[in-house]
């Protein structure tokens, strides 16, 4: 049964999918569904945490079928520490988007909730995959339901959203497969979990140009505002806390252990284009003039400031990046689930329409501030545990880079707290209607639990910390 | 006059074919108008089944290749998966053409040049000689420019005919050409006795043998619809009544490049830098063509004609890399394209029934929706093409690119990377316009009163092409096994 634990966190998913597909199911049973199967999903997590062994180092529930023998392709699952936690905060944000689309109410439902179930076989596929070409599959499983979450159910400007989207995330992913031809036919393997490692340069920048446009990294970042802004909130929480966190897996787990020289030699190239990203997406998130906005290039400082922590190459900087990536994940998450709640009541983020939603809506303000703070790493806070290991990861590299580090999160309060005061306080914008509702429990439910794991976190980043596994 | 010893096993498949076309064309004559449709299509079905059986069966049977009836054919497992496809690209064509309004007193005759040609392709792929190679390729030819011809009310479907006859005779012309200068040069029509003459009499700069496996390599280019000789591809492609457009574009580019690749490493293994490097270059003159110009098209069967063009230059690229992962990957990258390419144009059929009207990407907006087995299949199939996981295509396109850095010809991956991403903006083109934009006018509907025909029966070939293409991404191992087996009876 345990080893089956990496294999059932796949498939439970996508089984649930087809069900949802190919059963006529009535359209409130279809989302009742989705929900339970997400909640189950959780609980199979849960029961995996418990049983995983945080003393031991290499993958663990693994398991290792060929897929085709002559190329030594293989499907080979499992879980690693650190990316138990990344499936962890996975298929949570992805229950929560679940369960927001549920209570919401989305047109064809069987089609919708069906793809939500795929998009989180898909991305814990991608967190456990041990097999370079295995890992592709997924990853470019992702984009198939995205695509159309986005398309189909997206804003006015979905097709080019869409459209850009692709385009970018496949002319990076392309070079990466062949870079994956290269590397596994030269290292007549394509297992993850074999350590083979590889000093060519162009085939290490062929990963990296892949992992630079999901994460997205300046200036691979081209489709990020479109997509954030046309897609549906609880689609947009998913591609930024989720999805993008397939980059720093990659880097992570493929780019840095496989390369180990060429990850060295061109560390100033990736650690550039990230102090850039970061210094540029934090300017830029201040001059937003919506909520969504604000998020968006949040979320590519955010994805820069973690690759600066993986590409310090020691173990403060890796171990601050994947509790970074945790955070972040359950940030944007509640912060794009608490935009379309304010969407919802307001029809529209601009700033110049919005304000002094705080009074009489306790709860709104309550969540959003919480969920903000945190956002904006406040010492305590375990987004200040995170980009404090970075920092001190990335220092020994270079005092340089310390400083744009430290220069994004001083421009990271200034942005949450604009957002903030922009939406809860001053005067009452225009666009806010007097009998707009504080949240209501199913809103609640949704987006505390999130807000509450933000919280315990904070009182003990050391469960994430202290418990990666590599 | 001595006559030669006949394997007739050996022949079986395209014997089995031609028995069913001699049944369709006496069903023209004998059977009631009334279930001549019925019994003509049924012994085709029949036909490719029997077709399909043979040949696996020659496949098993088949552990060493040797040469049959006085050296003309090979009988061999390359030869033999060759024929299951073509046996099942047809047997799929039946189901896509069962429901068409062919004119009904044709009906029989259309059902017969459909398994001649098909068995003029079995034929082919098994030829080891340069007669038996002109024999087979110009029997399928002249079957398919009848077939595109047949739908006579329509000028398309005349001019398309017209179009692929004048097009592919001087495609035939080049190629007669240049067999006759290869037979000039070495005095040899057998493959394998023409790489000895050029060994044993130092030809490999011969001017003649050269010049004759260049026009040797253009008129199979014409056949494959390989750029720059492609020019037919969508006029035909869009003029030609659909079904048999599905089944052209299938079996009759897997016929042209297998053959293509037997030629070439039995008969010129002496000239193999140099038509490698051809190869590669009419590869990367496809990708590129057939892309850019699927960029710019409305009519959804010109784009899958230009699609066709690219994917012949992804094969290509296999048969450039001249190993024996080439001979693997082109035999594997066949299966999913086949039945993709099928259903493809099987979807496309569907719709134009219901509309009554060349399909665009105009109006096939909302289909998916309409139409969810439809849809999810064109879904299928256009990722397939773009070579996107969960489909066969992305792993053909990965055997590809493996076997041409295997061959150290690694630009080529680099080539057929871009080429897949441009391709990626009109695959995607077709889904966005089925799912994701709603009709703008009310589509109106062929005048048939009503909701638009059920077909069960296209339905469930569609189905059948997704399940292929699906499948195929998962039972890799069994399938390259298979074209294991077959690519190591080449000289590779």
């Amino acid at each position: 049964m345990t080893d089956w634990l990496a294999t059932i966190l796949i498939v439970l998913p996508l089984v649930a999918a087809l069900v949802v597909w190919l059963l006529p199911l009535a359209d409130r049973a279809v989302g009742s569904l989705a929900l339970l199967a997400a909640l189950v999903e959780i609980g199979v997590w849960i029961n995996a945490v418990t049983r995983f062994d945080f003393g031991r180092s290499g993958p663990q529930f693994d398991q290792q079928h060929s897929w085709f023998g002559d190329l030594g392709v293989s499907y080979h699952v499992g879980l690693y520490g650190f990316s138990l936690w990344l499936v962890g905060m996975s298929v949570v944000v992805l229950g929560a988007a679940i369960a927001y689309a549920f209570w919401t109410g989305r047109p064809r439902p069987r089609a919708y909730f069906g793809l939500m179930l795929f998009l989180t076989g898909a991305v814990v596929g991608v967190f456990s995959s041990l097999d370079l070409l295995l890992f592709y599959v997924f990853f470019e499983a992702m984009l198939i339901p995205l695509y159309v979450l986005v398309g189909v159910w997206g804003g006015a400007g979905r097709l080019t959203a869409t459209l850009k989207f692709v385009i970018y995330t496949m002319a990076g992913s392309l070079l990466m497969l062949a870079a994956i031809v290269a590397f596994g036919l030269t290292q007549g393997t394509f297992d993850l979990a074999s350590g083979a490692t590889s000093d060519n340069d162009l085939i290490f920048l062929g990963f990296v140009a892949a992992f630079a446009v999901k994460a997205p990294l300046f200036p691979f970042h081209g489709w990020l505002p479109d997509a954030y802004r046309e897609s549906s909130a609880e689609v947009a929480a998913v591609l930024s806390g989720v999805v993008s966190k397939a980059a720093g897996f990659g880097f992570l787990f493929i780019a840095i252990p496989h390369f180990p020289q060429p990850a060295h030699d061109l560390q100033w190239l990736v650690l550039a284009l990230a102090a850039a990203g970061l210094v540029y997406g934090s300017l830029v998130a201040f001059r937003a003039p919506d909520v969504r906005g604000v998020i968006a290039y949040s979320s590519l400082a955010q994805m820069s400031l973690v690759t600066i922590g993986l590409f310090a190459l020691n173990t403060l900087g890796t171990t601050g990046a994947v509790l970074q990536m945790v955070n972040h994940g359950l940030i944007s998450a509640s912060l794009f689930l608490l935009a379309g709640v304010v969407e919802r009541r307001a029809t529209t983020g601009d700033f110049a329409l919005l304000g002094g939603m705080a009074r009489g809506r306790p709860a709104l303000a309550t969540l959003l501030m919480t969920a903000g703070v945190i956002a904006l790493a406040v010492p305590g806070s375990t987004a200040f545990a995170g980009e404090f290991l970075i920092l001190a990861g990335v220092f020994s590299q270079g005092w340089g880079w310390a400083v744009a580090g430290a220069l994004g999160i001083v421009l990271a309060a200034m942005y949450m707290l604009r957002l903030i005061s922009a939406v809860l306080h001053g005067q009452v914008g225009s666009a806010v209607p007097d009998e707009a509702l504080d949240l209501r429990p199913a809103e609640l439910a949704v987006v505390a639990p999130l807000v509450a794991l933000l919280l315990v976190l904070s009182a003990w980043p050391a469960a994430v910390t202290d418990h990666l596994t590599f | 006059m001595p006559t030669p010893n006949v394997d007739w096993f050996a022949l079986s498949p395209s014997l089995v074919l031609l028995g069913a076309s001699a049944l369709c064309l006496l069903a023209a004559v004998l059977v009631p108008a009334a279930a001549r449709k019925f019994f003509s299509a049924s012994v085709a079905a029949l036909g490719f089944v029997g077709a399909g059986v043979m040949a696996g069966w020659l496949f098993a049977d088949s552990s060493q290749a040797t040469l049959e009836v006085a050296d003309a054919i090979t009988r061999d497992r390359f030869g033999a998966f060759a024929q299951i496809l073509v046996a099942g690209a047809g047997f799929l064509a039946v189901g896509i053409s069962y429901g068409q309004r062919t004119r009904a007193d044709h009906v029989g005759e259309y059902y017969a040049l459909l398994t001649a040609s098909a068995g003029g392709m079995a034929f082919l792929v098994q030829a080891s000689d340069l007669m038996t190679l002109f024999l087979g390729l110009e029997w399928f030819s002249i079957c398919l420019y009848v077939l595109c011809a047949i739908e006579i009310d329509a000028v398309s479907s005349l001019e398309a005919g017209l179009k692929y006859l004048v097009v592919g005779s001087f495609g035939s012309a080049v190629l007669l050409y240049g067999l006759a200068l290869v037979y000039g040069a070495t005095g040899e029509l057998q493959f394998g006795a023409i790489a000895d003459a050029i060994q044993a009499h130092g030809l490999e700069n011969d001017g003649l043998v050269l010049a004759g496996l260049a026009l040797i390599i253009a008129g199979l280019g014409f056949k494959a619809s390989a750029a720059p000789f492609h020019m037919w591809t969508p006029d035909v492609y869009e003029g030609a009544p659909t079904p048999v457009t599905s089944f052209m574009s299938a079996a009759t580019k897997t016929v042209a490049l297998v053959l293509a690749f037997r030629v070439l490493v039995t008969a010129f293994p002496a000239e193999s830098d140099l038509w490698e490097l051809a190869v590669a270059v009419i590869a990367c003159v496809s990708l590129a063509w057939g892309n850019i110009a699927a960029l710019v098209q409305r009519n959804l069967k010109r784009m899958l004609a230009y699609s066709s063009i690219s994917h012949a230059g992804f094969m290509l690229i296999a048969i450039a890399a001249d190993n024996e992962l080439g001979a693997k990957a082109l035999l594997y990258y066949l299966i999913p394209y086949g039945a993709a390419s099928l259903g493809a144009f099987g979807v496309v059929a569907a719709r134009e029934r219901e509309l009554g009207e060349r399909v665009t990407l105009d109006n096939i907006a909302g289909m998916g929706w309409e139409r969810p087995l439809l849809g999810v299949s064109m879904w299928a199939f256009m990722l397939t093409f773009a070579g996107l996981p969960l489909t066969g295509g992305f792993v053909g396109k990965f055997y590809v690119f493996a076997a041409a850095y295997d061959a150290g010809m690694w630009w080529l991956v680099i080539v057929g990377v871009i080429a897949t991403a441009i391709s990626l903006y009109y695959y995607l083109a077709v889904v966005r316009s089925m799912y994701m934009r709603m009709p703008e006018l009310e589509v109106r509907l062929a005048p048939v009163g009503g909701s638009p025909p059920r077909e069960g029966l296209l339905q469930g070939t569609v189905l059948a092409c997704t399940a292929v293409t699906i499948g195929a991404f998962f039972a890799v191992q069994p399938l390259i096994d298979l074209a294991e087996k077959a690519a190591a009876q080449l000289p590779l």
